[in-house]
């Protein structure tokens, strides 16, 4: 790992300061940027550590239902707070790579890499959550802007999410066992004025809504509307773990899996 | 070069350190503390696994600087004041809960953090606790059953 100066400032605005330096980077749990820099596949000037703000800590349910989550929050920590609230968010956070990591790695880092197989932007596109920043509030819909791209720009801080909280949600995840990330993850999310499916995990343009079976589910909210309805395996990822064809078909049996168990 | 200060096993420390020293480095080669292993490096193995402020964490994957005033406690600071075992480290004894004995430090910090968050917990949620921590002997199933004997559980259900 090359060597980088270190800030930890404890406010937000010491934080973004401390950002606009030459080649600054934030750093959230750092469960994937550690292991990428150790890898020498980034080399900040000044790594700037978002861990020891307060007010980017902690769980909320606003006034208008929403809840909040600070972008410095731990997983373990969303597991376990957000369960009386949210209790299909709360499972996901609980089955992010294992307990040391989820001890570690933020919902905000987890957004600002946007890994195409993280578990976080198919809950946050499902939900419609609304990302915000020290800068700006994105929709969902605007945040993902294909593999490991998004809405951020330089040095910009997720400072919060919100979660509109479904009448019913489920989160399926096929495992691929030696990462723990998802191979295929699909969270469906039924609102009143609709149904929102979301997978990660299986297209090379990142987490994605599948519209059709958000159609089929809004007006029969069974596994059995889904029909004969398929995601098309064009696009989707290849790898030593699984074709395109075999990713395409996991989409369509989880999204089944994950109406029966929230509905 | 920055200073840190930090306890660990009781013992307030300061060192030296550079922002990419990881914790595992200031363990290791800043305070001799080698009981803490590196595996593979990459935060997937566990063999580096202690508690920060009673959690558990990868020494390999958290940076020595986010440490100033934190409670660090390692496999060297598990045994009891007298010199004996811990209760989990007796039960990895008396279960042969390890072969090489490499990813057993990580084991066992790891398995005190989940008996101290879950004290009776049933074998499925140690297993699924055990998700981040990697015996390359396969030596999982006697690992399993020291944790359910060191909760005080019967070890013949893990023992099938």
């Amino acid at each position: 790992m090359y060597n980088f100066d270190f800030a930890r400032p404890d406010t937000l605005q010491d934080a973004q300061a401390a950002l606009r330096a030459d080649d600054a980077q934030a750093l959230g749990g750092g469960q994937t940027l550690i292991p990428t820099l150790k890898q020498r596949l980034a080399a900040p000037a000044i790594l700037v550590s978002l861990t020891a703000i307060p007010e980017l800590k902690g769980i909320c349910l606003a006034d208008d239902g929403r809840l909040c989550i600070g972008g410095a929050t731990t997983h373990a920590t969303v597991a376990r707070e957000a369960a009386a609230h949210y209790p299909a968010l709360a499972q996901l956070a609980g089955n992010i790579g294992d307990p040391a990591v989820r001890n570690r790695g933020t919902i905000g880092g987890s957004l600002a890499n946007n890994d195409p197989s993280a578990c976080y932007p198919a809950a946050v596109l499902a939900s419609g959550a609304t990302v915000i920043t020290d800068r700006q509030e994105v929709a969902a819909d605007d945040y993902f802007q294909g593999m490991f791209a998004t809405a951020l720009g330089e040095g910009e801080i997720i400072t919060e999410v919100r979660f509109p909280v479904p009448q019913a949600a489920n989160y399926q995840k096929f495992v691929q066992p030696a990462s723990r990330f998802a191979l295929v993850g699909v969270f469906v999310a039924r609102f009143a004025h609709g149904v929102r499916v979301a997978v990660t995990g299986a297209s090379e343009g990142g987490v994605f809504r599948w519209h059709k079976a958000e159609a089929a589910l809004g007006d029969d909210f069974r596994a059995e509307a889904l029909g004969d309805l398929a995601v098309e395996a064009d696009g989707m990822i290849g790898d030593l773990h699984g074709t395109p064809e075999y990713r395409a078909h996991l989409v369509r049996v989880l999204t089944g899996r994950a109406v029966t168990a929230a509905a | 070069m920055s200073k840190v200060t930090l306890t660990v096993n009781g013992r307030t420390v300061t060192r030296e350190i550079e922002g990419r020293t990881l914790l595992v480095q200031l363990l290791r080669e800043g305070l001799g503390l080698t009981g803490t292993h590196v595996g593979c490096d990459t935060s997937q193995c566990g063999a580096c696994l202690v508690h920060v402020n009673g959690q558990a964490v990868k020494s390999c994957s958290i940076f020595a600087a986010e440490l100033e005033g934190a409670e660090v406690r390692t496999i060297e600071g598990m045994a009891n004041r007298d010199g004996s075992l811990s209760v989990i480290q007796q039960a990895f004894q008396d279960c042969h809960g390890l072969q090489c004995g490499f990813c057993t430090p990580g084991m066992v910090m790891s398995a005190a953090a989940l008996l101290q968050d879950n004290p009776r917990p049933t074998e499925a949620e140690v297993r699924h606790h055990l998700e981040g921590n990697l015996c390359r002997c396969t030596g999982y199933h006697n690992i399993v059953k020291a944790i359910m004997a060191a909760s005080g559980q019967d070890v013949a259900m893990a023992a099938e």
